[in-house]
């Protein structure tokens, strides 16, 4: 081991350590330790990262176990670390952004009496997320995976006596086991046939395994690594909020803004992007499982932007911003351009992160009002959140030589040159989605910062749509769910008030986070895509999915891309679609009510989500609500102690009943069943 | 290896405390006989200590053997000795021994010393059961660990107490005496008690197919298995909260460990014959009493469901005859014993606040009780398999295990992994988040010293299990593949 190595083990450590001490004392502790402690943890993370990062640059990989969690049937279940780039790269991201979103909190949950408590469980994150990328195989990964799960549920559910919150989180959970399920059949799929967990074993013996068939029903033949790939990538799909397991992420915009950033849009919902990227020399091996991890991708890229059109939730719209960002990433490994994927990933968790914190910064400023529609006008009140949100706007939207210009731009020509079958599809959604994104998203920021001062006039849309999802879904168990609301914290500015900035703390992290949303794209293409940065890491079968090698063919630097972006078909579409959002809402704003009013059976479509939450809530939770509820009535009350085991009983009782009247208490009544018994005892015996 | 008998000791002292206690008679020495019963816990944990230390982790045999003669006439000897499948749970037994002296310290108000000696003597007796090579010992032990949870139940029971001491009784009584009828049979056969003996002994299929199932009618009622588990919900809802954790903790136990010890390596080839119908039998109890388990309004009866859907993974793990299956079951068993204790004393800090079970009474108990709050939590997440906690393992090994067998035995055990989830935190969302929703949630104190040294012991096995499980299949390896080893090979007779 070198000195780099004998660090790994302390970079998830710290910041469990840490919040461990902040979650366990931090009562007792005075409240200014409860972010020291924690964000010490994170920083020596995040600096060991960079360590780390810079020692994989240089071409050094890592690959060993830190002890043995158990050995069963001749396997190991080891607890151990794979560092190399695309370990390194994930580490850097997370930590950093982890560091940012613990400043920003001491500014967001000042008054909040829970503020230790939302350290520790920050910290808990990091150490969970940490554990998860670093992993050298599967058992580790999976407890990553659900580690990270865990703490979102928690942090959805901060505010525990908010209704909405302990529905979101419980959803959250739940919708992420549905893709566990498949995912650890997945694993276990992975150990019965190749044998191992360890990456390295897995990844070296699945060629042979590449044209091997599974009977799962019988009398039909799959093909294994497409049931393992596809197996997995349900995993994928419900933390990576993939159609139709997207529907926990909107929701978990319950929580407080910062995990926002961090948990729900930068790190955690990339897992599963990052998993298939790690799982490359699997996913290789079937083309029929990146040709549905390209659809489930398109799909979700294009339809779930459609709905950030219609929120007026700020945060709910950078949710679904969100979403479809994560339909891109899918798109780019369905294409088998995973570094692409992760390339864009990276990109994303800055300008996202950016982006949420912006909001959060917005929301904190219009004291704690949420509605774009009471809003207006606040670039002049809040001039470095308006800038920062500004840059990730641009950048989430692709302009050139902003960093999601480089990384978008190259999963649109992947999606382009593919020939895997629904790629067509596939570059149509992420075409079209582009023009979307720029709709919603320049939307969003003229409601916020241009236009008129709309709070002075408060009259508040007192966010119908919050509490059309309140009764949506809480009225089985939560019928005070409106008398509730009165305790929300949606307070908006009084009649006298105006929005304020933020303090240092909420702005420092907005331009930190700035910085590489504009500049690391530039920079990073080159090596991350055509380099030999992944080269090692990320394998692409190049005969059978060559779309890298043409896309590096096209490529002659990232300046000449920039250039070249400028009259491209997406960049047109981008800017059509800020000009149309300047239009609707700044020029004309009577044109969205218009449209709204004509357009009624579209607009329905998107206000219900497309069913999905009341088809779940109908069919999934109704239904085995009502399938447990007979099964306990006919199969436990009824059938099994109504009529087997009283039934039994009674029936003795019965019995009993009828036996009963032999005894009759005569004394020659027994006289004469004795004597009638010696007669026939005699007769027996005498006949022997 | 001490020349002190380990297995002897392990059995007599806690019932010799359980004595002791008795004596210190009527509840004007309450207190000197709480004392004494933690004194008798304490001892009795730490002479079953040695069968860990000085276990010999190589060997898969029986270890620390005790071989006196009892009854000449009929070859019956007080014959003890354990493998690497009956140390853990008799550690187990030991420990939850200790942990619900405490739990009932100032609970039990009324007949303190008959409530402390009724549970120092049946874990004296569950320990013979664990450790018993003779099979008329070990009947003995089996049934005479009936009479002081009838007691618990009857005495220190809610109010429907009489119909579930009456039901648990009969229910189990008429089990185990099958398995008499099998013993005898095999006595007649090899002229011998010794279980041992029986191992060796070749048997024709129908022969095995019926001793089976007179053992499957003992075990699978005390597991217990669908369709004969409806003793166990009435059991636990008017038991104790000491009364449910030995329940729940070990009583079960004893089925899934007898089936390991009688009814697998007696009878192999039946097992094998049989044990598609033991697989399906296991997955409805996954799958069935999960969604049983979901609308239930009553806290006891919905974590006793969710014992049930747990000990299905046991059962299950069990017929699969690989290793991971094996030994994920018995992972699965020390576990479950450390979570379920965890849930019903839950319910237990809470019933003993507002004398209620119902979820429809609670509503933000967080708000009054936030510390307990962490650790339903953190107990709630173990029983819903959160990888981490020992909940995860044994449920993770056998879902392996069983996709090695089949890939759709493998899909219905994993949908525990969204049912396990959905029935329990449900409740914790209806019992503890939320707004205070009346007057006695919002009059709750947290936890006090006692009960967050309970808690914190179970919290800190069940997460250190979690992290580092290996200590448990280390005992289990060399017995596990001898057990397998036997099972493989058949005993029908060579004609």
């Amino acid at each position: 081991m070198s000195n780099v190595q004998s660090l790994y083990i302390w970079i998830p450590l710290l910041p469990l350590f840490a919040a461990a001490i902040v979650g366990l004392f931090g009562r007792k502790l005075p409240r200014a330790s409860a972010h020291w402690i924690t964000i010490a943890g994170v920083a020596a993370a995040f600096s060991l990262s960079v360590c780390v990062f810079m020692n994989a640059l240089d071409g050094h990989v890592f690959n060993g176990a830190v002890y043995t969690w158990l050995t069963s049937g001749g396997s190991q279940f080891e607890v151990g670390f794979l560092v190399d780039r695309l370990t390194a790269t994930m580490m850097v991201v997370v930590t950093f952004v982890s560091l940012m979103v613990h400043i920003y909190t001491i500014g967001y949950m000042q008054e909040d009496p829970g503020y230790s408590r939302f350290f520790s469980y920050i910290s808990l994150f990091t150490f969970s997320m940490l554990m998860l990328v670093m992993s050298n195989n599967f058992m580790q990964l999976f407890f990553g995976w659900e580690a990270v799960g865990l703490v979102s549920y928690l942090l959805i559910g901060f505010w525990v006596k908010r209704p909405t919150a302990i529905y979101a989180n419980l959803k959250a959970f739940l919708v992420n086991r549905v893709g566990d399920f498949g995912f650890l059949l997945g694993i276990g799929m992975v150990l019965y046939y190749l044998g191992s967990l360890d990456y390295a074993a897995v990844f070296s013996i699945a060629p042979q395994f590449a044209d091997a068939k599974v009977e799962l029903i019988p009398g039909t033949e799959w093909s294994l690594m497409t049931v393992i790939c596809i197996l997995l990538f349900i995993g994928a799909m419900g933390k990576s909020a993939q159609v139709p397991l997207h529907v926990w992420l909107p929701d978990s915009m319950e929580g407080p803004t910062p995990i926002s950033a961090l948990i729900h849009a930068a790190t955690m919902v990339t897992a599963g992007i990052f998993m298939v990227a790690r799982m490359s020399p699997l996913y290789e091996l079937s083309t029929t499982a990146l040709s549905f991890v390209l659809v489930i991708g398109a799909i979700t890229a294009l339809f779930m932007g459609f709905l950030g059109i219609i929120q007026n939730d700020i945060k709910r719209v950078v949710a679904y911003s969100t979403l479809s960002q994560l339909g891109y990433m899918t798109v780019a490994l369905g294409v088998s351009a995973y570094s692409v994927a992760v390339f864009h990933l990276m990109t994303h968790a800055f300008f996202k992160a950016l982006l949420f914190l912006g909001a959060g910064s917005v929301i904190m400023g219009m004291h704690h009002e949420q509605d774009m529609r009471n809003m207006g006008a606040l670039r002049k009140y809040m001039p470095i959140t308006w800038i920062t949100s500004l840059i990730g706007s641009l950048a989430l939207i692709g302009t050139p030589l902003f960093s999601g210009f480089y990384s978008k731009d190259s999963i649109i020509e992947a999606a382009k040159f593919s020939q895997i079958p629904g790629s067509g599809f596939a570059y149509f959604a992420v075409l079209a989605g582009v023009f979307v994104t720029a709709f919603y998203s320049f939307r969003m920021y003229f409601l916020v910062f241009h236009g008129k001062e709309k709070w002075m006039q408060a009259t508040h849309h007192e966010h119908e749509q919050h509490h059309a999802h309140v009764d949506e879904h809480t009225h089985t168990d939560h019928d005070d769910s409106h008398a509730n609301d009165a305790h929300e914290e949606h307070h908006g500015l009084g009649p006298n008030d105006t929005p304020h900035e933020s303090p240092w703390v909420v702005t420092l992290p907005l331009i930190l986070l700035a910085i590489p949303s504009v500049f690391i794209g530039y920079f990073a293409i080159e090596p991350m895509l055509f380099g030999s940065y992944f080269h090692d890491v990320i394998y692409v079968d190049h005969e059978a999915h060559g779309v890298m090698h043409i896309l590096a063919h096209h490529f002659h630097g990232a300046g000449a891309m920039a250039l070249h972006g400028l009259t491209s078909l997406p960049f047109i579409l981008a800017a059509s679609g800020v000009a149309l959002a300047w239009f609707f809402y700044m020029k004309h704003p009577d044109i969205p009510a218009a449209i709204r009013a004509r357009c009624s059976l579209i607009v329905y479509i998107l206000d219900n989500k497309y069913g999905f939450d009341s088809f779940n809530e109908k069919f999934f939770a109704a239904g085995s609500r009502f399938l447990g509820g007979k099964l306990w009535h006919y199969g436990d009350v009824k059938l099994i102690d109504g009529l087997l085991v009283n039934g039994t009983a009674n029936l003795v009782i019965r019995l009993a009943g009828v036996v009963r009247r032999l005894q009759t208490g005569l004394i020659y009544h027994y006289a004469f069943a004795m004597i009638i018994g010696v007669f026939l005892l005699l007769t027996f015996f005498m006949k022997i | 290896m001490t020349d002190l008998p380990i297995l002897s000791l392990s059995i007599w002292v806690p019932i010799v405390a359980g004595l002791l206690v008795l004596c210190t008679g009527s509840d004007k020495n309450a207190s000197l006989a709480r004392w004494l019963a933690l004194a008798g816990s304490i001892a009795g944990f730490a002479v079953t200590l040695p069968l860990y230390l000085d276990f010999d982790f190589a060997n898969g045999g029986f270890q620390f053997q005790e071989r006196l003669q009892w009854v000449p006439a009929f070859n019956i000897y007080y014959h003890l000795g354990v493998d690497g499948i009956a140390v853990p749970l008799i550690l187990l037994t030991s420990f939850t021994t200790f942990i619900v002296v405490l739990a009932g310290w100032e609970v039990i108000q009324k007949r303190v010393a008959q409530y402390m000696a009724s549970f120092l003597i049946m874990s004296g007796i569950m320990i013979g059961v664990f450790s018993a090579l003779d099979a008329i010992l070990y009947y003995i032990f089996w049934e005479a660990m009936l009479i002081p949870m009838f007691l618990v139940i009857g005495i220190w029971g809610g109010p429907n107490r009489v119909y579930a001491t009456i039901k648990f009784f009969l229910y189990t009584l008429l089990g185990s005496l099958l398995m008499l009828v099998a013993f005898i049979y095999l006595y007649h056969q090899s002229n011998s008690f010794d279980i041992t003996e029986y191992y060796r002994m070749p048997l024709d299929l129908h022969v095995q197919v019926l001793i089976f199932i007179a053992f499957f009618m003992a075990f699978a009622v005390k597991i217990p298995m669908w369709p004969v588990h409806t003793w166990l919900p009435d059991a636990h809802v008017e038991a104790p909260t000491g009364g449910s954790v030995v329940l729940a903790a070990i009583a079960l136990k004893l089925g899934g460990y007898s089936f390991l010890r009688f009814a697998m390596p007696i009878a192999p080839d039946a097992s094998h014959y049989l044990s598609g119908v033991m697989i399906t039998l296991s997955l409805i109890a996954v799958v069935y009493i999960a969604l049983v388990a979901l609308v239930q309004q009553d806290m006891k009866k919905l974590i006793a469901y969710s014992s049930i859907s747990h000990m299905g993974f046991v059962t299950l793990g069990f017929f699969l005859f690989n290793p991971l299956g094996l030994e994920g079951a018995i992972v699965q068993m020390i576990s479950h014993g450390f979570i379920s204790s965890a849930m019903f004393l839950s319910v237990g800090v809470l019933y003993d606040r507002m004398h209620s079970r119902q979820i429809a009474d609670y509503g933000g108990v967080v708000n009054t009780m936030p510390t307990f709050t962490a650790f339903a939590v953190l107990f709630a997440m173990a029983n819903a398999g959160l990888p981490g906690t020992s909940g995860f393992v044994g449920e993770f090994l056998v879902i392996l295990g069983a996709v090695q067998v089949n890939f759709w035995y493998a899909f219905l055990a994993s949908t525990t992994l969204i049912f396990g989830a959905a029935y329990t935190l449900w409740m914790i969302k209806r019992v503890y988040y939320g707004e205070v929703t009346n007057t006695h949630v919002a009059a709750l104190t947290d936890i006090n010293r006692r009960e967050f040294l309970i808690l914190g012991l179970l919290a800190i096995l069940v997460l250190g299990f979690g992290i580092y499980p290996q200590p448990i299949t280390e005992m289990t390896h060399a017995t596990v593949s001898q057990l397998l080893e036997h099972m493989a090979s058949s005993k029908l007779p060579t004609l």
